[in-house]
């Protein structure tokens, strides 16, 4: 148990302690050097990486240097990545047995490692974390402290303005004024439909009831997008904190927060999190001697999609199958246990904290006339800077894929974007200009939806990934209603009939019929949207979809059944690699002589393109 | 031993009974529970769940319906080399589906089944979360990223070796 004063105590001297990881111009002999501990440096040996580090500095006895893990960096591409503060040095790539000459030069002679910086777009390389590219258009709010502090430390935390936002709400606030505070923000859910967060808190408190609760939504489903992960791990005390202000606003003394058991970093930490919290006297009863008493517990997902959608998520609470409820009531007013309840999801409350402390005003100053604030983009597919990104409402797609994203690799163009995952929709070329809030995605056929931004270059079939999707929402249906029980399953069949170039005339009409369909009689929202992917693709890329039906050929060449292997005469110089590879003997040729394919007999698979050293094959 | 006829039947009332009594008998934590056998046992068996059926109060039926729907809980075990390949959007753009089908090909099973031999194990598994380093596969937890072909024919060389 700490009293407040002990709290304050530890903010003001941690705070001055932890100087150096902001303030490239501290003054202090320490050195700080942070290793990168998310989901994605972890998978590549950041660990070991930490291991070695403080193995070496023990064995030297070298003072003043401090090995800490931090939460998510967000250019995962380049990992692992390690920091060294307060100079704000950035190595990226970092190998375990590297560390050896980090210390080394770095930390004992002040040299920087050159052959470990990164470098930038433009090819100069970069000493500095903030010069790259990647970093300057961001603004971080939601993710301020990932990457700064060591999420398994709550004094790091109230280092850093933690509970701070809590006290004020506590002593100098009433419900009402706190909810007042989140209205005049506009901030809107970030889970994806993008509903008034303050709206959603005033019907919860309005609400009768003698129990009600506070529920977090981590269970980020989209199979691509890990913002919500990257919080939890990095910062994982700002989500409790804002879930207890939630607390504290609806009147209630309990939450709960769902998350995947697919991310065991997310879940551990935050575990710690609560724990701590509770040692501290933080979570508990009559917190700091007042009225409010709290508490939090986690929920472990288990591999189903549908439980994002926020009343098959208190389905799951309750431990039964995750199949949607009939809306209305809303969860504000039956929701868990029957009880009215708050859901929000993990980076709408990982706003809430600097939304208290530095008002409302602030926050709306930034981003566009109806969206407010910062949003965080899982940045993915093929792009040059994979990784987690942060940026002010009204950035538009270009700028992230370009400026901070870095471009297409491999000398490629750009293709198409999908924002929404699985339920939304692809943005093409001429729509790259577009800026990012939630009216103007809607506008044209995409939406928000929870961050998952994957980019898709000219290699890429835009039926094939119709296909995909649909795969995944068949996959996923919770089977309780049968427009999308039924219709996603038609729907797959229709686009893996196509893309096995058995489509027929007036295919792509009984898809947008189905779609209508589907989208009108679903339950809940993963039917609503699941078509979306179709009806978009349709809608941006028809010439595709005929060009299979039609002339059974895929363009991209992804779908392989369409596929037509012939070699180019002109670059075949008859080395027979390409003979001696092919696991059927379809392709004949003399040596030094061009060479040619028995298209009867290929199976397309794929393997003299591969083998071949002078790109001659090729799809037709 | 047979890994399908197995249901651990004599470690399991010690070891499923620690795991029930940290919970309050409490409808609500069925999921939780079953989250912990399937940790513990790779796999959620029968046995198991009429522990919990008379445990938790709650019919047979109903966990199965439960067991069922979430992809996470299995009801046969996996196999020695659990391998999954991440068919989420990034690592899909990216080119998992060459690596699930290579995986296929070599260990002639498909997705979600066990070699008769139960050596290995083949799943394809929505976002395992290292999207930087898409595609991905694991084997045993273990992150395989910036997969190639090549990459998973030498790591399933590896383990058939260690099989040996």
């Amino acid at each position: 148990m700490k009293t407040l004063e002990e709290i304050n105590n530890i903010r003001e001297t941690k705070r001055r302690e932890l100087d150096l990881r902001v303030n490239t111009s501290a003054d202090t002999r320490e050195k700080h050097i942070l290793v990168c501990h998310g989901t994605g440096c972890t998978s590549s040996k950041s660990p070991k990486i930490l291991e070695n580090f403080r193995k070496i500095i023990e064995e030297k006895n070298i003072e003043n240097v401090r090995v800490i893990q931090t939460g998510c960096f967000g250019l995962c591409a380049k990992g692992p990545i390690v920091i060294i503060r307060p100079e704000d040095v950035f190595y990226a790539m970092v190998k375990p047995e590297d560390c050896e000459e980090i210390i080394e030069k770095h930390i004992q002679n002040g040299e920087i490692v050159e052959r470990l910086l990164c470098k930038d777009i433009d090819n100069s390389v970069v000493k500095k974390l903030d010069e790259l590219t990647f970093y300057k258009k961001q603004k971080r709010i939601a993710l301020k402290n990932c990457g700064v502090i060591d999420p398994e430390n709550i004094d790091e935390y109230i280092a850093f303005d933690g509970y701070k936002a809590l006290q004020k709400v506590l002593f100098e606030m009433s419900p009402d004024d706190v909810i007042n505070e989140v209205s005049n923000s506009g901030l809107r859910g970030r889970g994806g439909a993008g509903f008034p967060t303050g709206k959603k808190w005033s019907f919860t408190k309005m609400a009768e009831g003698d129990q009600k609760y506070v529920v977090c939504n981590a269970d980020e489903g989209d199979p691509g997008a890990f913002m919500d992960r990257s919080i939890l791990e990095g910062d994982p005390h700002c989500v409790v904190e804002a879930m207890m202000i939630a607390g504290y606003a609806i009147g209630a003394n309990k939450g709960y927060i769902y998350v995947r058991a697919e991310y065991p970093i997310a879940v551990k930490r935050f575990q710690i999190a609560i724990d701590q919290a509770r040692d501290y006297g933080i979570l508990g009863d009559n917190i700091w001697g007042t009225e409010f008493s709290f508490d939090l517990e986690i929920r472990l997902g288990a591999g189903a999609f549908v439980c994002g959608e926020e009343t098959a998520l208190l389905e799951s609470i309750e431990g039964r199958r995750g199949q949607p409820r009939l809306k209305p009531p809303f969860p504000a007013n039956a929701g868990l246990f029957g009880k009215p309840t708050l859901i929000n999801n993990v980076e709408t409350y990982a706003n809430i904290t600097k939304i208290i402390l530095n008002g409302a005003e602030w926050y709306s100053s930034i981003g566009t006339e109806t969206s407010k604030g910062t949003k965080v983009f899982a940045l993915g597919g093929n792009v040059n800077n994979i990784g987690l990104v942060e940026v002010p409402m009204g950035v538009t797609l270009r700028e992230i894929v370009f400026d901070i994203g870095g471009g297409i690799p491999n000398g490629r163009k750009f293709k198409a974007a999908q924002t929404g995952g699985p339920s939304g929709g692809c943005i093409t070329e001429e729509n790259l200009d577009t800026p990012i809030d939630y009216e103007s995605l809607k506008a044209i056929g995409s939406m928000m939806g929870s961050g998952g931004l994957i980019v898709m270059d000219d290699s890429k079939c835009m039926v094939n990934l119709a296909k995909f999707y649909l795969g995944f929402t068949y996959d996923e249906s919770c089977g309780k209603c049968t427009p999308c029980r039924v219709g996603t399953k038609r729907l797959l069949e229709i686009l893996e009939r196509i893309t096995e170039g058995k489509g027929e005339e007036g295919d792509i009409e009984k898809l947008e019929k189905l779609s209508r369909n589907i989208k009108n009689a679903s339950v809940c929202g993963l039917g609503q949207t699941a078509p979306n992917p179709v009806e978009s693709t349709i809608r941006f890329f028809r010439h595709e979809y005929e060009d299979h039906i039609k002339n059974k050929h895929c363009e991209a060449g992804e779908c392989k059944a369409l596929m037509k292997l012939f070699i180019d005469p002109e670059k075949c110089k008859g080395c027979g690699l390409c003979k001696r590879n092919c696991p059927v003997g379809c392709i004949s040729g003399e040596p030094g002589k061009t060479h040619s394919i028995d298209t009867e007999k290929c199976i397309k698979c794929g393997t003299c393109i591969t083998k071949c050293p002078f790109h001659a094959i090729a799809n037709k | 031993m047979d890994n399908e006829k197995c249901d651990g039947c004599n470690s399991e009332n010690t070891e499923m009974n620690d795991i029930l009594n940290k919970y309050k008998q409490d409808k609500s934590n069925l999921i939780q529970i079953l989250n912990e056998v399937q940790e513990y046992y790779g796999y959620v068996p029968e046995k198991a769940m009429l522990e919990i059926s008379e445990y938790l109060s709650i019919t047979m039926a109903e966990i199965y319906g439960v067991v069922t729907f979430y992809s996470r809980f299995t009801l046969k075990p996996k196999g020695k080399h659990h391998i999954a390949v991440c068919l989420g959007t990034a690592c899909f753009v990216k080119g998992s589906e060459k690596i699930l089908d290579r995986a296929k090909e070599r260990l002639g099973i498909d997705i979600g089944e066990t070699t008769k031999d139960g050596k290995f194990s083949l799943e394809a598994t929505r976002c395992v979360g290292a999207c930087g380093l898409a595609p991905v596969f694991t084997v045993n937890n273990e992150v395989y990223g910036k997969a190639t072909v090549k990459m998973l024919d030498e790591v399933i060389d590896k383990c058939m070796e260690e099989n040996e």
